[in-house]
C-alpha cells in the first residue's frame, strides 16, 4: 500500500507541475447560476449552528438537487474560507465585528444574507434552582452580597464568574471592575466546561454563575436564569475598557461569499430566503444533542413537520 | 560560609546557597509583592501582538495576488491535497464516479493483513485482521478509513523528507547542530498555535491537515533517523571503508542496512505522533475519527466519544506492533506468501466488485454497546467520585499551586527573573544562566509575563504529580514482571486516546480549574514518565540486586538504596520527558480551566483579535519549554556524573 | 615469495639481514599521528616533537599515538606489532591503511607514498591490495555469512556469480563450509572472526592487516585462531601485519616483532632476538616470563668449543629451538655440535639446556 501511496504521490507531483502556471485558489469553486451544484457549507461547531445547517443541507439536496458539502471549521476559519472559495455560506453569525470589518469591508470577499430570524442573547446565567431559591441573585445589584458563596479554589477571597467559551468576545473583566463586583473572571476555556459546571451545579445545588448565551441546546435540558445586569443602550459597549452594560441582543445573521452571492444560485437563493425561530431551531437542536440523532434525520424530521415554512424559503427561487 | 570548604562539604554547601536564595526570595516577595507583575488581562493587547495580527491580515489579503502564494504554497497544498484524496479515494470515500471506495472493507482487511504477514509474521497478522474487522464493528469503518489515508498520507510525506534529512543529521555533526533545536521547536509550539497560521497559508481541509500532522509527526523520524546512523559500530564503518568503499557505498550498503532497525523504530514514532494529531487536525476539518471525537464533545457525548477514541487506540496498536515486529529480520516462506497475495488479490478483486464487500455490513454492531458502556461508566464517575475528589483538590491547590503561583506570578518580574538566572548558573553553570537569561528576556518580549509564571507554577506542580506517581508506578512494575505486563497496556492506550475523550470526565470530577488542567497532564505524562521509570529499575544489575538481598536488605531498602540511585539517569530522564509532556498539554488545559498561556492560545485560535497573543503565547510555551528542558538537562548531568 | 617462505619451517626463523635480501613490501619512515586541533604544529617543531607524551599534552592539548616510527616489512613476512593498550599500536595499523591519515611521515607500499595517493587510488590501494581483520569483526548484521565474505568484491563491482565462486573458496578455505547462509549474530565469535578473515582474503590483497583479532576471543578459540592464521599463513603465503597486546601471540606467529610504547619503537626483532637481547629493561621485563627454550635458539645458548670436547657428535642447525633440541641433547653422550653450511658455530651440551630449561622452573 505504501508503494502504491508513494507512486501516487510520484505522479500527482509529476502532474501538478507539469501544468504549473501557479495555480489559483478559488478556480475550482462551485456556485454556478441556474444549476445547484456544489454547496460548500460550512459548520460552526456548536448545536445550534448544526440544526441551522442541518436543515439547510437537507432541503438543498433533496429539494435543489445540490451536492452539499459540509466543512467543520471554527468562524474565523470559516469567513478565511470565504476567500478561497472552500466556504460558500455560514449560515449563524453572532455579531462578529470585527470579522465583519475585515471581510467585508476590507477583503470584500463576504457579503450577510440577512437574519436567519434567531434572537442571540449573551449574560450572566445562574442554575434553576439557585434562581428560584435567591431569586435576588438575579438582579446584579445583589451580587456582591452572594460572593462568598461563588467562591471556589480558583477565585481565591472572591467570588467566581465563570468565563471563557474562547469563541465569544467577552466584556466581564471589565464589567466586573466598572460594577464593583467583589468577583474574579475564571476562564473554563471551552463550552464543554462551561455547560459540565452548570450541570453538576444544577445537580447538585451549587452555587455557580457563568458567562452563557441563548440559544444554545443545554436550555432544553436546564433552564438556566439570565441575571440582569445594566440595562444595555446602543454605544454603551463601544469603549471596551469602560462597559457598564448588558450585552445586546444579537440578530443572528447569515454571511455568504461574494462570489456565491453574485452567481446568485438556487442555493443562495435558499440562504437567502432561510428564515425561522428560536423555537425552531430549539427544536432541531434538541433532536440532535438530547435524542442523539443524526443531523440529517433531524432535519428530515422538522421539515415533514414544517412543509409550510420551508415552502416560502423555496417559492422565491 | 567563609570556611575552607572541604570537598565533601560542598554538596551542603550548595544546598546552603540555593536556600538562601530562596529565602531571599521570600522575603523580597513579601515586600514587594504585586508589583512589576507585568500582568495583562485576558482582553489586552501589546503592541507587538497588533503588530502580529496585522500581518497576519495583510497574508491573508494578498493569498490570490501574491507570488509566494500562487508558485509555493499553492503548489505544495495541491500536491498534497491531490495525494490525500487518492489515498482517500482508494480506501475511504466514493470515487472515481462510484458510490464506494476502490478497495472495501474486505480488500482493505485482507491488505493489512497480508502486509502484516509479510513484514511481521502471523501472530500480528492476527491482530491485525481482529483489530480492522473491530474498526468495522464499531460502526466506524468510514472515519477509520479515513483517520487512516490521512495518516499514511501525513506518514508517507513525512518519511520522504524526515529519513534524509535524518541521515543528513547522522552524517554531519554541522547538519545535527542546525537541526536540533529547529526540532526541539517543532516538538514543544503547541499545535493549536500554529494550526491557525497553517490554515492561513493552505487553507483549510484534508491538506493543512496533513500538513500539520506532518509537523508534528516529522520530528521523530528525523531524530531517529540520526541517532540510528549515528550509533552504527564504528568498527563497521571502518572495515567497510578499509576494503576501499565510496561514502555512498558505506553509506548504502552499510549504514542503512545497519541502522534499519532503529529507522523503522522512528517509522513507528512517526505514525504513533501523526494518530496523535488527527484530533486537533479535526479542528481544521480534517476527516475522520478525530471530527467524530470533537462533534461528540460539543453535547458532551462521551460514549461517542470514547467509541471513536477506542478505535483510535485500536489503529494505533495494530500499526504500532505492525511496525515493531517489522523491526525483526524474518521470512516468510513462498508458498504462504504467494497464498496470502492471491487471496489478498481475490478479496481485492471482490471488494471492488460486490457490494457485500465494499460496504461493511451494519447489522453486526457493537459500537452502541460501547458508547452505552462509556456513558454508564462516566455517570456513575461523575456522580460517585467527586465527593473524594474535591478534598484532594483543594489540598493540591491551597499547598501546592496556589503559594506556588503566588510566589512566580506576584513577585515583581526582575525578582523571579533573578532567582531563575541565579539557580541556573547553579545547576548548569554559565552556560546555562545565559540561556535562561535569554528564554526570559523572550518571555518578557512576548508581553505575557504573568501568564507564563501561571502557567510555569502549574507546569511544575504537574511534573511534581508525574514524578510521585512515575516512581510508585514505575517501581512497582520495575520489580514485578506481572504488574508491568498488566499495567503497560493501559498506558500505552492511554497515550493515544485523545486527551479530548477524557476531559469530560475529568471535567465532572474536578470542575473547570486549573487543578483539572493539571489532572489532565498529568494523564497525558505520567505513562511517558512510568515506563522510563520501570525500564530504568528493570535495568540495574540483578547481581547488584542479589548482593543486597543477600546482605539482609528489605523491600523498600533495595528500592530506596540500590534500584533508585542506579536507576538515576532513567529518573532524570523521566522528569525531563515528563516536564516536555506537561508543557505540550499546556493549550489543552486551557480548555478545561488553566487560563493564563493554554487560554492564550485557545482563545487566538478562535478570535481574530486575539490571534497575535494566540501566538506569542504558543512562542511563550516553547521558550518555557527550552529553558526547563536545558535546566534539566543540566540538572541531569551534574547528578548523573 | 611463497618458494622463499615454504622453505623456512616455522621454527627455523630467519633473523633481520635474512629478510631483506629483497626490497620491503612496506616501508614506514618517520611517521607521526597527533590528535589535537594544533597537531600540525607540534610535527613540524622539532621541540615539541622531543616532549613526552604527558608533557606535550600538558603543554599543547595534543596527543602523540604515534611517535616518529620506523620499521620495513619484507614481502612475505608475518610481522607483529606488540604494544599495551595505549601504546598507540591499533593508531599505528590505521594509518598504514589511512584509515586515520597520519599527520607526518611516509609511508612506501610497493615504492608508492601512499600519503601522497588521492581518494581515488587509495579506495583502489583498500580494494585490491590491503586487506584489514578488525578486533571487534565488524561484520554486517544484515548479511548473510556468504554475502559478508563477498562484500569487498561487491564494493568493486565483481559480479555476482563471480562473487559467489570466490566467496565459496575463501569460506571453504577457512573452514566456515556450510555456514554460508547464516548471519553473524547466529555464530560463535570465533566463527564470526573466522568471516573475517574469509572477507580479508575475498579479495586475494597482497598484504593483511590484523588488528588484535583474537583478543575478544576465549582462550581456547583464540589458540585455534592463531593455528589457524598461521596455516594460512602458510598456504597462502601473503605478507601480514598483525596487531597484539599479548607476548606469548606475537612470539608465536611473528616473523618478527616491534614492541611499542607510548607511540614510540622500542625494540624490532625476532622472537628470540627479544628474548635473548631484550633491547632495555622495559622489553627485559615484558619477555621475563617467557619460557625460553621455548623462543631461544642454540645459537643463544652454544658455546665455542672446548679442547676437551668431542667433536663427533650430532649436528643441529642454530636455528634449532632449545626445546627441540632437549632430547638429541640430553640423549648424547658427547656435545652437540652447531653447524650452519658445513662450518661449526659452536657446541651445546647438557649443561647449556639446562641452564635454560631450569631457569624456567
Amino acid at each position: 500500500m505504501a508503494r502504491h501511496s508513494v507512486l501516487g504521490a510520484v505522479l500527482v507531483g509529476a502532474l501538478a507541475l507539469a501544468g504549473c502556471g501557479g495555480a489559483k485558489v478559488g478556480d475550482s469553486s462551485s456556485g454556478a447560476a441556474g444549476d445547484c451544484g456544489t454547496f460548500n457549507l460550512a459548520v460552526n461547531p456548536w448545536v445550534g449552528y448544526e440544526a441551522n445547517a442541518a436543515v439547510l443541507a437537507y432541503v438543498a439536496e433533496k429539494e435543489l438537487k445540490c451536492k452539499v458539502t459540509k466543512k467543520e471549521l471554527k468562524e474565523e476559519v470559516a469567513w478565511q474560507g470565504f476567500g478561497t472559495g472552500e466556504v460558500d455560506a455560514v449560515v449563524e453569525n453572532w455579531g462578529h465585528d470585527d470579522l465583519r470589518k475585515k471581510y467585508i469591508d476590507e477583503q470584500k470577499t463576504a457579503v450577510s444574507a440577512g437574519s436567519t430570524g434567531v434572537k442571540g442573547q449573551i449574560g450572566w446565567y445562574v442554575p434553576p434552582w439557585l434562581a428560584k431559591e435567591h431569586p435576588d441573585v438575579l438582579d446584579w445589584n445583589n451580587l456582591n452580597k452572594y460572593a462568598d458563596q461563588f467562591k471556589t479554589s480558583e477565585s481565591g477571597d472572591k467570588g467566581q464568574l465563570l468565563d471563557g467559551d474562547p469563541s465569544f468576545v467577552t466584556n466581564d473583566e471589565a464589567l466586573v471592575k466598572n460594577l464593583n463586583l467583589n468577583y474574579k473572571v475564571v476562564y473554563g476555556g471551552s463550552e464543554t466546561a462551561l455547560i459540565q459546571a452548570f450541570r453538576q451545579a444544577e445537580k447538585d445545588k451549587k452555587w455557580v454563575i457563568g458567562y452563557f448565551y441563548s440559544p444554545q441546546w443545554l436550555l432544553n435540558e436546564i433552564k438556566l436564569e439570565k441575571v440582569k445586569l445594566p440595562e444595555y443602550k446602543p454605544g454603551c459597549d463601544a469603549d471596551a475598557e469602560k462597559v457598564a452594560c448588558d450585552y445586546p441582543d444579537y440578530d443572528l445573521d447569515k454571511i455568504v461569499s461574494k462570489k456565491f452571492a453574485d452567481a446568485n444560485g438556487p442555493a443562495y437563493q435558499l440562504v437567502k430566503n432561510f428564515k425561522w425561530t428560536n423555537e425552531d431551531q430549539n427544536t432541531v437542536a434538541k433532536y440532535i444533542a438530547e435524542d442523539k440523532m443524526k443531523p440529517e434525520d433531524a432535519a428530515k424530521k422538522w421539515v415533514e413537520a414544517n412543509g409550510d415554512k420551508v415552502k416560502a424559503w423555496l417559492a422565491k427561487a | 560560609m567563609v570556611a575552607v570548604a572541604v570537598p565533601r562539604r560542598q554538596i551542603p554547601r550548595k544546598a546552603l546557597i540555593v536556600g538562601g536564595i530562596v529565602l531571599a526570595w521570600l522575603v523580597l516577595w513579601l515586600v514587594f509583592r504585586n508589583v512589576g507583575t507585568l500582568a495583562l488581562d485576558a482582553s489586552e493587547l501589546t503592541p507587538l501582538h497588533r503588530w502580529i495580527n496585522s500581518v497576519n491580515d495583510a497574508v491573508g489579503a494578498s493569498r490570490n495576488s501574491n507570488p509566494v502564494f500562487l508558485y509555493f504554497f499553492n503548489e505544495i497544498r495541491l500536491v498534497i491535497d491531490e495525494f490525500v484524496t487518492f489515498v482517500q479515494a482508494l480506501i475511504a470515500q466514493p470515487s472515481f464516479g462510484r458510490p464506494v471506495p476502490v478497495i472495501g472493507w474486505l480488500g482493505v482487511v485482507a491488505i493489512a493483513g497480508f502486509v502484516s504477514l509479510a513484514v511481521a509474521g502471523w501472530r500480528v497478522a492476527l491482530l491485525a485482521v481482529a483489530g480492522f474487522v473491530f474498526l468495522g464493528l464499531q460502526g466506524l469503518w468510514q472515519e477509520s478509513m479515513d483517520t487512516l489515508s490521512l495518516t499514511l498520507a501525513a506518514v508517507v510525506i513525512a518519511l520522504l523528507f524526515g529519513i534524509p534529512l535524518g541521515i543528513w543529521a547522522g552524517l554531519s555533526d554541522r547538519a545535527n547542530r542546525i537541526m536540533t533545536p529547529v526540532l526541539d521547536f517543532m516538538q514543544t509550539m503547541p499545535t493549536f498555535v500554529y494550526l491557525a497560521p497553517l490554515t492561513l497559508f493552505f487553507l483549510i481541509g484534508p491538506a493543512s491537515a496533513t500538513i500539520a500532522t506532518l509537523i508534528y509527526a516529522a520530528p521523530p523520524a528525523i531524530r531517529i533517523t540520526a541517532h540510528a546512523i549515528r550509533s552504527v559500530p564504528h568498527n563497521t564503518v571502518e572495515a567497510s571503508e578499509s576494503l576501499g568503499a565510496t561514502r555512498k557505498q558505506t553509506l548504502l550498503k552499510v549504514l542503512l542496512p545497519s541502522a534499519r532497525k532503529t529507522i523503522v523504530l522512528g517509522v513507528n514514532q512517526t505514525i504513533m505522533a501523526a494518530l496523535s494529531m488527527v484530533t486537533i487536525a479535526a479542528l481544521i476539518d480534517a476527516p475522520g475519527l478525530g471530527k467524530t471525537v470533537v462533534k461528540a464533545l460539543q453535547t458532551l457525548d462521551v460514549g461517542t466519544a470514547f467509541n471513536a477514541g477506542l478505535a483510535i487506540v485500536v489503529l494505533a496498536i495494530v500499526l504500532d506492533r505492525v511496525t515493531t515486529a517489522a523491526t525483526e529480520r524474518r521470512s516468510l516462506p513462498r508458498w504462504a506468501f504467494f497464498g496470502g497475495f492471491g487471496v489478498t488479490g481475490v478479496a481485492v478483486y471482490f471488494s471492488y466488485t460486490y457490494l457485500w464487500a465494499a460496504e461493511f455490513p451494519s447489522e453486526v454492531e457493537i459500537g452502541s454497546s460501547i458508547r452505552k458502556g462509556a456513558t454508564a461508566v462516566t455517570e456513575w464517575v461523575q456522580d460517585s467520585l467527586p465527593v473524594i475528589t474535591n478534598g484532594f483538590k483543594d489540598f493540591v491547590t491551597s499547598v501546592l499551586i496556589n503559594p506556588l503561583q503566588a510566589l512566580l506570578a506576584e513577585s515583581p518580574w526582575f525578582l523571579v527573573a533573578l532567582v531563575i538566572v541565579a539557580l541556573s548558573f547553579l545547576i548548569g553553570g554559565v552556560r546555562a544562566a545565559v540561556v535562561s537569561a535569554a528564554c526570559l528576556g523572550v518571555l518578557v518580549a512576548t508581553g505575557l509575563w504573568q501568564d507564563a509564571m501561571i502557567t510555569l507554577a502549574s507546569t511544575l506542580v504537574a511534573t511534581i504529580l508525574v514524578m510521585i506517581l512515575g516512581v510508585v508506578v514505575g517501581v512497582w512494575m520495575g520489580r514485578s514482571r506481572r504488574a508491568d505486563r498488566f499495567i503497560r497496556p493501559i498506558l500505552d492506550a492511554g497515550q493515544v486516546m485523545p486527551a479530548f475523550v477524557y476531559l469530560v470526565p475529568i471535567l465532572a470530577l474536578f470542575s473547570a480549574t486549573r487543578f483539572t488542567a493539571i489532572i489532565a497532564a498529568v494523564v497525558f505524562a505520567a505513562p511517558v514518565a512510568i515506563k522510563i521509570i520501570a525500564d530504568g529499575i528493570r535495568a540495574v544489575s540483578p547481581a547488584t540486586v542479589e548482593a543486597s538481598t543477600a546482605l539482609g536488605s528489605s523491600s523498600w531498602q533495595t528500592i530506596v538504596k540500590v534500584q533508585l540511585p542506579m536507576a538515576r539517569r532513567a529518573l532524570t530522564l523521566a522528569a525531563n520527558q515528563g516536564l516536555i509532556y506537561v508543557l505540550s498539554m499546556v493549550v489543552v488545559g486551557g480548555l478545561v480551566g488553566a487560563g493564563a498561556l493554554g487560554y492564550d492560545v485557545v482563545a487566538g485560535f478562535s478570535q481574530g483579535q486575539l490571534y497575535g497573543k494566540g501566538l506569542a503565547a504558543g512562542v511563550a510555551i516553547v521558550v518555557l519549554g527550552v529553558m526547563l528542558d536545558r535546566l534539566t538537562q543540566a540538572a541531569a548531568k551534574r547528578w548523573t556524573n | 615469495m611463497c618458494a622463499v617462505r615454504n622453505k623456512q619451517s616455522r621454527n627455523g626463523r630467519r633473523n633481520r639481514s635474512e629478510w631483506f635480501g629483497v626490497d620491503p613490501v612496506i616501508s614506514v619512515g618517520n611517521l607521526w599521528k597527533v590528535f589535537g586541533s594544533n597537531a600540525s604544529q607540534v610535527v613540524a617543531s622539532d621541540e615539541l616533537k622531543s616532549l613526552s607524551r604527558q608533557e606535550l599534552m600538558d603543554r599543547t592539548g595534543a596527543v602523540a599515538a604515534v611517535r616518529g616510527v620506523d620499521f620495513d616489512v619484507a614481502p612475505g613476512e608475518m610481522f607483529v606489532v606488540m604494544g599495551l593498550s595505549g601504546s598507540g599500536k591499533s593508531t599505528l595499523v590505521r594509518c598504514l591503511t589511512r584509515l586515520v591519515e597520519p599527520t607526518a611521515g611516509t609511508i612506501m607500499f610497493e615504492g608508492e607514498n601512499i600519503l601522497e595517493a588521492d581518494a581515488k587510488r587509495l579506495r583502489d590501494l583498500r580494494r585490491n591490495k590491503f586487506s584489514m581483520v578488525f578486533q571487534h569483526f565488524g561484520l554486517l548484521p544484515h548479511r548473510t555469512v556468504a554475502d559478508n565474505v563477498g562484500y569487498g568484491l561487491e564494493i568493486r563491482g565483481v559480479p555476482r556469480a563471480k562473487r559467489g565462486e570466490r566467496s565459496q573458496e575463501v569460506i571453504d578455505l577457512v573452514g566456515l563450509t556450510g555456514y554460508e547462509k547464516s548471519y553473524p549474530d547466529q555464530l560463535s565469535g570465533g566463527m564470526q572472526q573466522r568471516v573475517g578473515l574469509a572477507r580479508a582474503l575475498a579479495g586475494d590483497p597482497d598484504v593483511l592487516f590484523f588488528d588484535e583479532p583474537f583478543s575478544a576471543l576465549d582462550p581456547l578459540i583464540r589458540r585455534d585462531m592463531q593455528s589457524e592464521v598461521i596455516r594460512l599463513h602458510r598456504e597462502v603465503g601473503k605478507t601480514m601485519v598483525f596487531i597484539t597486546h599479548d607476548l606469548s601471540e606475537a612470539l608465536k606467529l611473528g616473523d618478527r616483532i616491534l614492541i611499542m610504547r607510548d607511540g614510540q619503537v622500542v625494540q624490532v626483532g625476532t622472537g628470540d632476538e627479544l628474548v635473548g637481547a631484550p633491547a632495555d629493561d622495559y622489553v627485559r621485563d615484558f619477555v621475563k616470563d617467557v619460557p625460553r627454550s621455548h623462543v631461544l635458539t642454540l645459537k643463544w645458548i652454544m658455546r665455542p668449543p672446548r679442547p676437551d670436547d668431542e667433536l663427533d657428535g650430532p649436528e643441529l642447525s642454530p636455528e634449532t629451538v632449545v626445546r627441540e633440541a632437549v632430547r638429541s641433547v640430553l640423549g648424547a653422550d658427547k656435545p652437540v655440535k652447531v653447524v650452519r653450511d658445513g662450518e661449526l658455530l659452536g657446541v651445546v651440551a647438557d649443561e647449556e639446556i639446562l641452564g635454560v630449561v631450569a631457569g624456567e622452573v
